[in-house]
């Protein structure tokens, strides 16, 4: 019953869109062959989503025209779109947790059997037959909820590809993904292109276009900048998307530690379900250094730092910093102890989105002077330093004044960074510090945080990005089920510190001097 | 609580005052239809309407007109009135009935800046009249400081009673919302008890209620001859130092970090739960102040009675102002006033009374869904000005 998607030709001719005075989509003229896999570079606030939500029918353009096989087309709303054959992933998935893979794909598609029963067995069948077809490996009758991530995204196109979706738009999908879910994804979109399906892939990251994309359309600004090839290197494609020279690697002085001030001993937290998150963990982070833990997402690393912070509640073990137990001090003692904190989602846990940048800047210090004077805050002093920082940090802002919230990402992100950094520190801590910002802030984000490592400070960084992980640490705790697998060099192998992220420790796991290598992995458990 | 939370963030952001407006004009609009239809005159023309149409719109036209004439008459100023006192004393009314809607207001607002839905304002009410009743009544104290001791003690009561339910939720996590509904019953229980024993119940008396406050702990008129009273001093100055405390106090600043999110708020080390107690406890002292002007200043005795939904109707008065202090004012004003003329209205041209309460909740009913009003008046600015952050969001 399945007809091969007929193949189709996607254009868009001049599309504009502004909002207000910004013009977020500036004439972009894009075309999308048949069976090729388009990637949409550009930093976040360029305007690759939102040109990708003119298309799917969510905005309408001020604007130009969308082609469909030449025919111009209007989408209304997203059924519009899908009904001309075009299908979106979205970074924020759209499932039901609670649903079955199957009723995910039904929902809104529903047939219906005599008698007003839903067809189910339909459903579970269109699932298992695209699944099969394109080597999904999703199980329909399994709950969304109990799916890791990377299997929730392909249920997602599933349901894209079961509404004959014939141009799949995947707006930033390896954003959620470990390194092996992204090479899976990727595996994937080359199947469903040799099937004559069309992806439009967004994405920031230049080594993922590099490995699947067919043609590459780079925008900045809202302005279409180029449309080239995958042979073009990494820093031309960065070069091109942040308008200026990058250098992607960043050239970092060879660390100089000093004596471990800050250790860790025997930590344990248990979470609120009652599971030992972080089990008997223990380190050592020297001055001038930069620890990174490393590990695939959701193994105690959030945790671990929570319970540094005094953010959660059932911790044991120790924590010393210079002298100093932070393990069973309140989060306000361990800010005042000298320690920066860039939390991991700066929406959720770092900024107050209907404070102004000013107000921002100084969440943490609000009620000490200069900016408070007994019980009265003083908005003047506040907003001065602000202004300070802004310019310090590079803080792109109209005035201190902005609601914080509507600033890009990566302006959000040095907002936090500048506030952690205005403290007299002793130790800084971040954990997913350039989670979701584009390459220029990434650069000025790692330089601070190599800045604060030449002050002499003990650094301490979590991330699930290998690239971040490689670009800053100068030794890496790879940690596994609320466990350090081992403490390796940065120049430890890709392939190695994926095992050692898989539980599988080294034999000859190096000792954390920078120069010692580490060979192959061998000792498995 | 998700609608809890949707709920707040319209009733901050909103559309601005236009909004406030057209809503309360929509809601006078729908209510005249019900005055219509609740008028004998009006059911009496309406069988021969085809027959001859002008005498039902004329019922019609004398009916609305004549009701909210003296609504106006009755909260505003009486232009029939025979002296300059007469005159004003409708504003008195209004203000007299504004006071104690305006401080549980505030009683309310404050919390819900701190993103919790405080309902225990009747149970605090009852609580600062019984404590301010009581020093007024059985305490034998000089002028002028017995009323402030007076007044102490209200706020004092208030604070403890606010002060419960935001130590459990601190502690315990136990939600505000089901916390202070239940005080609310244990404080109306304890006032009908209290009222019954010696310490309270005014001698010689079978009936719940206490002797009448000492003229030394009443709150003195503002003019001579009206009823309007110093209580109104007090909630103004209430007003004004919420407001210092949410725009220039430190304890402001968390207390809107704290409201707006929790989670940064904790991860700059500001105490969370801290704040909860705090914020409860000034609000429970906002509560007992308007319990406190009630039982000294406007009924100068203690009932069964004292609150009298009071608590509730300023959760709509602070919703109406979306809980900003000076919309909580102007709000308070505006009930106070259909509070004040609804009872002449009912007098003079018998609509009913509760026609006021359609008005108030139909008021509230149209903050809450904006688009609705936007589409009744075609309102295009406030449209795109709502707009466009939502888009923007998810574009970036």
């Amino acid at each position: 019953m399945w007809r091969e998607a007929s193949a189709l030709k996607l254009e868009l001719r001049g599309i504009t869109k502004r909002f207000g005075s910004l013009v977020a989509n500036d004439s972009i003229d894009l075309s999308v062959e048949p069976g090729e896999i388009h990637c949409l570079l550009g930093e976040n606030g360029a305007g690759k989503s939102t040109l990708m939500n003119v298309l799917y029918g969510l905005l309408q353009p001020d604007g130009g025209e969308i082609a469909v096989d030449g025919e111009p087309v209007r989408f209304g709303d997203p059924g519009d779109a899908m009904a001309a054959g075009i299908g979106m992933v979205h970074q924020h998935f759209m499932l039901v947790p609670v649903f079955t893979v199957a009723e995910n794909v039904m929902l809104g598609n529903e047939h219906v059997r005599a008698g007003g029963f839903l067809d189910r067995a339909r459903a579970r069948r269109e699932v298992s037959e695209m699944s099969s077809r394109y080597g999904l490996d999703v199980d329909p009758d399994a709950l969304v909820e109990d799916l890791p991530v990377g299997v929730q995204q392909r249920v997602e196109i599933i349901k894209a590809l079961v509404r004959d979706a014939r141009v799949l738009i995947l707006d930033e999908p390896t954003a959620v993904l470990t390194p092996q879910e992204t090479n899976e994804l990727m595996e994937v979109m080359r199947q469903l292109t040799e099937s004559g399906t069309s992806i439009v892939f967004i994405t920031h990251k230049l080594r993922e276009v590099k490995a699947v994309a067919d043609r590459i359309t780079v925008i900045r600004l809202g302005k279409v900048v180029a449309t080239t090839s995958p042979d073009a290197s990494e820093s031309e494609l960065a070069s091109m998307m942040v308008g200026r020279d990058v250098s992607l690697s960043l050239d970092k002085e060879a660390a100089q530690p000093g004596e471990a001030t800050f250790s860790v001993r025997d930590l344990c937290v248990v979470d609120d379900r009652g599971q030992l998150v972080v089990d008997h963990l223990s380190l050592d982070v020297r001055r001038g250094e930069i620890m990174a833990v490393a590990g695939v997402q959701g193994n105690g690393q959030t945790e671990l730092v929570e319970a540094l912070m005094g953010l959660q509640e059932r911790v044991t073990g120790s924590a010393v910093l210079e002298g100093h137990e932070l393990v069973g001090r309140s989060t306000r003692q361990v800010l005042d102890a000298g320690v920066g904190y860039v939390p991991e989602d700066r929406k959720v846990d770092g900024l107050v989105p209907t404070f102004s940048v000013a107000e921002n800047l100084v969440l943490d210090l609000h009620e000490k002077r200069p900016y408070a004077a007994g019980p009265s805050y003083r908005p003047a002093v506040v907003r001065e330093k602000a202004a300070e920082l802004v310019r310090e940090f590079d803080v792109r802002t109209s005035s201190v004044d902005t609601l914080v919230s509507t600033l890009s990402g990566g302006n959000q992100q040095k907002v936090v960074v500048a506030r952690e950094m205005s403290r007299p520190l002793k130790l800084f801590i971040a954990a997913q510090p350039t989670r979701g910002l584009d390459v220029g802030s990434i650069e000025f984000v790692h330089r601070r945080i190599l800045e604060e490592r030449d002050r002499g400070n003990p650094v301490l960084i979590v991330s699930t990005e290998l690239d971040e992980v490689y670009a800053l640490a100068d030794r890496i705790a790879v940690m596994y089920r609320g466990q350090v697998v081992g403490i390796v060099g940065p120049d430890t192998p890709r392939d190695d510190m994926g095992l050692m992220m898989a539980g599988v420790p080294l034999q000859h796991a190096a000792s954390g001097q920078p120069d010692a290598r580490s060979d192959s992995a061998g000792g498995a458990p | 609580m998700s609608l809890v939370r949707d709920l707040r963030s319209r009733a901050l952001s909103g559309g601005g005052a236009l909004l406030t407006v057209l809503a309360l004009v929509l809601a006078l609009l729908i209510s005249a239809v019900l005055i219509v239809f609740s008028d004998p005159d009006v059911l009496e023309a309406l069988p021969y309407f085809f027959a001859y149409p002008p005498d039902t719109f004329a019922a019609m036209w004398e009916s609305v007109s004549s009701a909210y004439w003296a609504l106006f008459t009755g909260s505003i100023v009486d232009p029939g009135a025979q002296s300059v006192r007469g005159f004003f004393a409708p504003l008195s009314e209004t203000l007299v009935n504004a006071t104690p809607l305006i401080a549980a207001g505030l009683a309310f607002g404050l919390p819900f800046r701190t993103g919790l839905f405080y309902i225990g304002g009747e149970g605090a009410i009852v609580l600062g009249a019984i404590c301010a009743g009581y020093v007024g009544f059985a305490w034998d104290l000089p002028i002028v400081i017995h009323l402030l001791v007076a007044v102490a003690a209200g706020l004092l009561g208030g604070a403890v009673w606010g002060g419960i339910p935001g130590l459990l939720k601190a502690r315990t996590g136990a939600h505000e919302v089901i916390t202070t509904i239940m005080l609310n019953y244990v404080a109306l229980y304890l006032i009908a008890y209290l009222l019954t024993t010696s310490a309270f119940q005014r001698p010689g008396r079978s009936d719940p209620i206490s002797p009448v406050i000492d003229a030394s702990a009443q709150m003195p008129a503002l003019v001579p001859g009206l009823r309007v009273h110093v209580g109104l001093v007090f909630v103004l100055i209430a007003a004004g130092v919420v407001s210092w405390l949410l725009t220039r106090s430190t304890l402001g600043f968390r207390l809107r970090a704290v409201g707006s999110n929790p989670d940064a708020a904790r991860n700059a080390g500001m105490g969370v739960g801290r704040s909860y107690v705090e914020v409860m406890l000034i609000a429970g002292a906002l509560a007992g102040l308007a319990g406190a002007v009630e039982a000294l200043g406007t009924q100068r005795t203690l009932t069964g009675g004292i609150s009298a939904g009071l608590g509730f109707d300023a959760i709509t008065v602070a919703l109406l102002g979306r809980s900003r202090p000076l919309g909580t004012v102007l709000a308070g004003l505006l009930f106070g006033a259909l509070r004040a003329g609804g009872i002449d209205m009912q007098a003079e041209t018998g609509t009913p009374v509760d026609i006021i309460l359609v008005v108030q909740s139909l008021v509230v009913l149209f903050i809450a869904a904006p688009p609705l009003v936007k589409s009744v008046f075609r309102v295009r600015a406030v449209e795109a000005d709502g707009l466009a952050p939502a888009t923007k969001g998810s574009s970036l």
